[in-house]
This record gives structure tokens, sequence and C-alpha cells, in this order.
């Protein structure tokens, strides 16, 4: 399962990576909207640095289920979905592929965002790497797993574009309440500790129990 | 040992029943013409054979690896005939050899350039190579036979020939009688989501294509 896991993986990468429809859509939106807000606030000002994480995060969710949208759509044009199903791959092996694919490009706009902000917003958010690789990691596994998940469930939709988010940005709530959290304590140049440390556990605890929930279920959503 | 067995199998949509209460195995070797008119269940029926849906009652048994050809070509437009079969190949452990199948499609030439600049023609043998790699059990055909040009036509029939020579099960739903009764050893006729035909192919049916229509139709 992880093999087959693995080469859809490849295979989605390959495929976006080579016309970078949606992968320019999310990056042009996230770059903008940073610009855009960095007018809005003094750079100097104490009240950036409390709203980083919020800010940071609504970007990278919002931009996420762009990403994520086009995860299922993708397969569609030439009924290939239908062609995976009746090869018996299983679903959960689709689902894992498509949702590390995601994971990738939404790593990818956070990778060319974060720099972006730290300049416009005179914030260095790289002053503990690991703290934010982490919370990137774990947080954006949530959002392109549940999205990848919601994806699946709305590919046959008309509005699916609009449905996605409606039913994605409820979902992930905890997972960005603690990424948020998390990552205006690491802006501040401490590393996680005591109560800050909860934020940590729900979101290695909300990526676990999703995750696990969402390969057990994904045979019955791609199925009828 | 049957490949395909199904055991009064029934499928609704809400309260409509689009198949109902059907019976049915093939062996290793059959090639079974799926028949009936616009809205008999085929597609559907075919649909619960490739895995897309299931039954609402009954058990529908598949043994073996399954290959779908649908109404799409079912490969990818953004990757090159070699990445695509590369691709299905990898899914399964005995998936194929990938040159040898690129050559007798004879896409060997233009196996690196994304399909987006292969003609129609191109794009359908790809799809029938996608479809035939890697030797699978079961055949489901939606049609196989419509829109396709007259060398992709005959490629077709090379392969569904050599498939039933191996001892492939071929299922093949379609409106093109004289084409698939060449190869049919055994017909499914659907009347309204009913079986009013389930048995070897008769010997009526290679002169004459409406025969089974108007002999187990429901004027009748």
């Amino acid at each position: 399962m992880l093999r087959q896991a693995w080469l859809v993986c490849v295979k989605d990468v390959r495929m976006e990576f080579r016309g970078k429809e949606a992968l320019n859509a999310a990056l042009a939106f996230a770059l903008v909207v940073l610009i855009l807000f960095s007018f809005a606030f003094d750079p100097t000002s104490e009240q950036i640095r409390e709203i980083t994480g919020g800010l940071l995060w609504i970007l990278f969710a919002f931009s996420g289920v762009l990403l994520v949208n086009r995860s299922f759509a993708r397969e569609q044009s030439n009924d290939c979905l239908d062609i995976l199903i009746a090869s018996r791959v299983p679903a959960s092996a689709l689902l894992l592929g498509k949702a590390m694919a995601n994971l990738v490009f939404i790593l990818t706009v956070e990778a060319v965002c974060l720099p972006v902000f730290s300049l416009l917003y005179n914030i260095n958010l790289f002053l503990l790497p690991q703290w934010l690789l982490l919370v990137c990691l774990l947080t954006s596994w949530a959002i392109s797993l549940l999205g990848t998940v919601f994806a699946a469930m709305t590919v046959n939709l008309r509005l699916r574009e609009l449905m996605l988010p409606v039913i994605v940005y409820p979902m992930i709530i905890p997972a960005l309440a603690g990424a948020m959290q998390l990552t205006n304590v690491v802006a501040l140049g401490k590393p996680p500790e005591g109560d800050d440390l909860i934020w940590v556990r729900l979101l290695v605890g909300f990526d676990i129990i999703f995750t696990a929930l969402a390969l057990g279920l994904m045979d019955t959503i791609l199925v009828d | 040992m049957s490949v395909l067995k199904a055991e009064r199998i029934s499928k609704f949509f809400g309260h409509f029943p689009a198949l109902r209460n059907l019976s049915f195995s093939f062996e290793p070797g059959s090639c079974v013409a799926l028949l009936g008119r616009n809205g008999a269940g085929k597609t559907t029926l075919l649909e619960m054979m490739a895995g897309l849906s299931r039954p609402t009652e009954g058990t529908l048994t598949i043994g073996g690896r399954v290959s779908l050809l649908g109404h799409g070509i079912g490969v990818y437009d953004e990757l090159s005939a070699r990445e695509n079969l590369n691709f299905f190949a990898s899914l399964h452990p005995r998936g194929g050899d990938v040159d040898a199948w690129l050559e007798k499609v004879r896409l060997k030439e233009v196996a690196e350039a994304p399909l987006r600049e292969y003609s129609r023609g191109m794009r359908q043998r790809l799809a029938l190579a996608r479809t035939f790699m890697g030797e699978p059990d079961l055949l489901l055909l939606d049609e196989p036979f419509t829109s396709l040009d007259d060398k992709a036509v005959a490629l077709l029939q090379w392969l569904l020939a050599e498939a039933l020579g191996r001892g492939a099960t071929i299922v093949l739903s379609t409106h093109q009688i004289p084409e698939a009764m060449q190869l049919a050893t055994h017909i499914l006729f659907l009347e309204k989501g009913k079986l009013a035909y389930n048995g070897p192919r008769p010997e009526e049916m290679l002169g004459d294509s409406k025969w089974i229509y108007r002999t187990y139709g429901v004027a009748n």
C-alpha cells in the first residue's frame, strides 16, 4: 500500500510541477495577501507580533484549499479515477499518495511565504527553525489530509470549489488554533514549553486520529 | 473456478431499480457481450463489476486483476506515453513490459512527448496499451469500438483475441454488435434492469444482430 501511495504522490507532484496551475494560483494568492496586509499594518508595531500566527495560518489554510481542490479533479479529465479504482489500487493508498503530494505543495507555498513575511513585516521567524518546521509539518499535514478527504467527497459536485472550503475550514479549526499559538511563541524566539506544549500534543493527536479515520473510511468515500 | 460471479444482485438509485435480481457466473476464457437498449442497465452493471459502485442487494465476486476501458481513455494528458504506462504498470506486481507495449501500439518513437501533442488515434492506442498491459484476468470494456479509427479497431480485435487466447475473461458492453459477435462466447442481454438472456452466443446473432432484441426483448 505504501509503495502505491508513493507512486501516486510522485505522479501528482510531477503533473503539478509540469503545469503549475494550482501552485501558481496558490502562491500568487498568498503573496498578494501578504503584501496587502503589509500596507495595513505598521511593520514596527508590536501588534504584528501578536497576529503573526493568525495571519500566516489563515493564509496557508486558504491557499492550501486552493491546492487540494485540484487533487481529485486532476483524475477526472479522462476518467482516470475510475481506472485506478477498477484496477484495485487501495483507496487508502490513493488518499495517502494524494495527501503526501498536497503536503509537498503546501510546504512549497510556505517555503516561499515565510521568508517574504519575515522581510515585509520585520519579524525573524527563523530563530528556532526546528520548531517552525515541526509546526509547519504537523499543521500542513492536517490541512492536506482533511482537504484531500473532502476533495474526494466533493469531486463530483458542480460547486466543489465553493463546497470544499465550507466543509474543510470548520474541521481544521483545532489544528489551526494550535498552529497559530505555536507560531506566535516561535516568532518570539522562545521554544514552546509548559502550557504551550499542549498545542504540540493537540497537533500530533489531531494528525494521528484523522489519518487513521481517513484511511479507514476512504474506501466508503470513493466507491458509491 | 469462476472469475466473475453474481448472486441475485440488485441496484437501486433511490427507489428506482436500475438492476433487479441478476445471477450469472463466467469461467476464465469467456468473452461476454453485454447487450441491451439505452437505459437497460449495462453501464450500471459494468460499473459494479469494476468496483465503482456496490450492489444494493446480493453479492458480486470478482477474482484476479481487473482492467477497465470506459468512456474516458484513462490516461493523463500532462504525462508522456511512457510516463503513463510506467505509472500504471508499477501499480501492480506484474504490471507489464512498457517498452514492448509502446512498440505494440506503435508509439515508441513519440513515447516521451506529452499526450496533448498526440492525435486522437494515438491517444486511443495508448488507452488500449494501458488497458491490456500486464495481462489482467478480467477486462471490462464499455463501448470499446465507439469512435475508434480503423487501425484502432483492428488493434483492439487483435488484443481481444490474444487476451482470450491466454484465458482472460472479457466483458464488453456495446451497441456495435457485428464487431462484438466475432469474439463473444456468451451474451448477457438486459431489458429494463432484468436479465432477459444469459447463455452462449446464439448462432443466429452472427448473421442477424437484432435477433436477440426480437426474440427476448420486451416486445415479445
